[in-house]
């Protein structure tokens, strides 16, 4: 085959790539381009201040979602921070363990454990006993899906802690555990808390584990163990309604939510561009 | 002295700490695999009664009656796999191209921004998905897509019944957008990780880039990409919202594309606060257990061809 011809299909082939990207990117552009222009025009002030309005009447907001979405990350961080951070720095530590081999392994599975799936661990491990959905069993399924995702990430970043930092300090005597909380923990901190923002934005639009167990509700509620309204549960629910103006509003929550969601994955590229560089 | 004795104590309560420290660790570590088992076990015991009662007939059987306790999950084990199936037909061959775009073929300056939006892409939740599918992409089929098909493709029956828009067609399409970022973001990975003397040998030899792709490339990370696969395969499979969203939510077995089905998934999420009795509870729940084994089988499967790229350890052949 001639040269000529055989760059051509090079080229050819880089164009036809370069296709599928634009093809793979278009849906990306097309939803936030309908976010923006059916989301804008259904936001204002009531809808992050009002409780959600009687059925088929207009006005009212999702202000108890978005307070319930919060409460639900709040309980899965209690639940999965610890263990995600300190498992990480077990996984990073100790790295020629036969746990640690068994532990990320597990995790990576785990990650890919159907969401739908820890709803119904949750709603059998706490609704089941409680006798009634509850914050806490949306917590549980939440706070598990997130704890390989925390655990992961923080190896990742404490494995770039340099080997000279732990050998400094242990050289002043200072304890491996005091050199782990204060030596490694600390320099790696950027790094986690960037990870820990990244799973709390995926699991801050989970829906599917939350519909039997937080179960939503339409009223305000701070208590753990009663239901509780989420934003990515009302979107739902609106969404499927008969309602033109729950559909406005259900637009504009999951504006809101996708905002929120990139936001905080630009903000942790930014961070992590940063690191690389300071490095 | 009782510096002396301090400081011959200092180590021992240094080592104790470290210790305890450890095994605070190691429980939390230990706590994923327990976690998973627990789930498993969890989950078993709850489905345990639909089990016994209904066995492995479960899967070949079409009567889905919570009146009569009759449960049989055909009609959704069908919608899942071919929804499936449908969702990689249009994603594997896009995400293997925006790879081998981002991996080998893509200018410098294209290829941090382009990671960066499939990045993003992935992370628009399951919900959004679903609610731009109701308003956007069902009305599209609907209107341009089912008529596109059945003038160029009516003699198939595979786009066959009335143009609804909702349906398998429509699931395919929307779960394809949303496993698409998966295949990209591991198989990019992995060819990445094929060494850089497998490509200037090729180069050497007077390969142009697409030659080098195709012939040192490919062939070292396809273990890897057909990992990659896997693993959009297991987040199709256990897609929830978007799907139910937009599949139509009807327990039927069809030839055409255009006709409503059901999902695995859509069916748990559904009917699992309205299930009544005992026994319908452990059904869905025996469902749900079926949809955990398999995509943690998938996984495992994607896990392990994905490591033996990323390893170094792949076969070349060829």
């Amino acid at each position: 085959m001639a040269y000529y011809r055989r760059r051509w299909i090079s080229r050819a082939m880089s164009v036809l790539t370069l296709g599928c990207a634009v093809l793979v990117l278009a849906p990306l552009f097309l939803v936030l381009g309908f976010l923006m222009r059916t989301g804008a025009s259904a936001i204002n002030l009531e809808f992050f201040t009002a409780l959600p309005g009687p059925a088929g009447e207009p006005g009212g907001g999702m202000a108890n979602a978005i307070a319930g979405t919060l409460m639900l990350i709040a309980l899965a961080g209690a639940l999965a921070i610890p263990l995600g951070v300190l498992g990480g720095v077990f996984l990073a530590e100790y790295p020629n363990a036969r746990l640690t081999h068994l532990t990320r392994f597990t995790a990576d599975v785990m990650n890919g454990v159907p969401s739908i799936v820890m709803g119904l661990f949750a709603y059998v491990l706490v609704v089941l006993p409680f006798r009634h959905f509850s914050a806490l069993a949306g917590g549980v399924a939440l706070g598990v899906m997130l704890i390989p995702m925390v655990m992961r990430t923080t190896e990742e970043i404490v494995r770039l802690v340099p080997q000279s930092v732990r050998e400094a300090s242990l050289a002043l005597g200072v304890p491996q555990w005091k050199t782990i909380l204060r030596v490694i923990i600390p320099t790696a901190a950027a790094g986690i808390v960037t990870g820990i923002m990244v799973g709390v934005a995926r699991i801050a639009g989970e829906t599917a584990p939350l519909l039997f167990t937080a179960f939503g509700n339409r009223f305000w509620n701070w208590d753990p163990l009663k239901p509780v309204a989420a934003l990515p549960l009302q979107i739902f629910a609106y969404a499927i309604s008969p309602f033109d103006d729950w559909h406005r509003q259900a637009w504009a929550g999951a504006l809101v939510l996708v905002t929120l969601v990139l936001l905080v994955n630009i903000a942790a590229r930014y961070a992590a561009s940063r690191q690389v560089k300071l490095r | 002295m009782t510096s002396i004795v301090a400081a011959r104590a200092a180590p021992a309560a240094a080592q104790s700490g470290d210790r305890y420290f450890r095994w605070l660790l190691i429980a939390m570590a230990a706590a994923v695999p327990l976690i998973m088992g627990a789930i498993l076990a969890v989950l078993l015991s709850a489905g345990w009664p639909a089990m016994q009662r209904f066995g492995l007939a479960f899967f070949v059987t079409s009567t889905w009656d919570p009146v009569a306790r009759e449960f049989g999950v055909l009609p959704f084990v069908y919608g899942t796999l071919v929804s499936s199936t449908l969702a990689l037909l249009i994603a594997v061959p896009l995400g293997l191209g925006v790879a081998i775009f981002l991996s080998e073929l893509a200018p410098g300056w294209l290829r941090v921004p382009v990671g960066f939006l499939v990045e993003l892409l992935a992370a628009i939740p399951s919900v959004v998905f679903g609610l731009w599918g109701i308003f956007v992409l069902v009305p599209w089929v609907r209107a341009t897509l089912t008529p596109l098909l059945k003038s160029s493709l009516s003699f198939l029956p595979l786009f066959a019944g009335p143009p609804l828009g909702i349906g398998m067609l429509t699931a395919g399409l929307i779960l394809a957008i949303m496993v698409v970022p998966f295949i990209v973001a591991v198989s990019t990975a992995v060819m990445r990780a094929v060494p850089i003397t497998q490509r200037e040998a090729a180069l050497a030899l007077g390969a142009t880039r697409w030659e080098t792709t195709r012939t040192a490339v490919l062939p070292y990370a396809r273990s890897g990409i057909i990992g990659a696969i896997f693993l959009a395969l297991a987040r199709a499979l256990g897609e929830t919202m978007a799907v139910t969203m937009v599949i139509g939510n009807v327990p039927q077995i069809k030839a055409s594309l255009l006709a409503p089905a059901y999902t695995i998934p859509a069916v748990i999420a559904n009917e699992f606060t309205e299930a009544t009795s005992d026994l319908y509870v452990a059904a869905l729940i025996y469902a749900g257990v079926v949809l955990l084994i398999v995509t943690v089988i998938v996984n495992v499967v994607a896990r392990v061809m994905v490591g033996r790229v990323a390893r170094g350890l792949a076969p070349i052949r060829e």
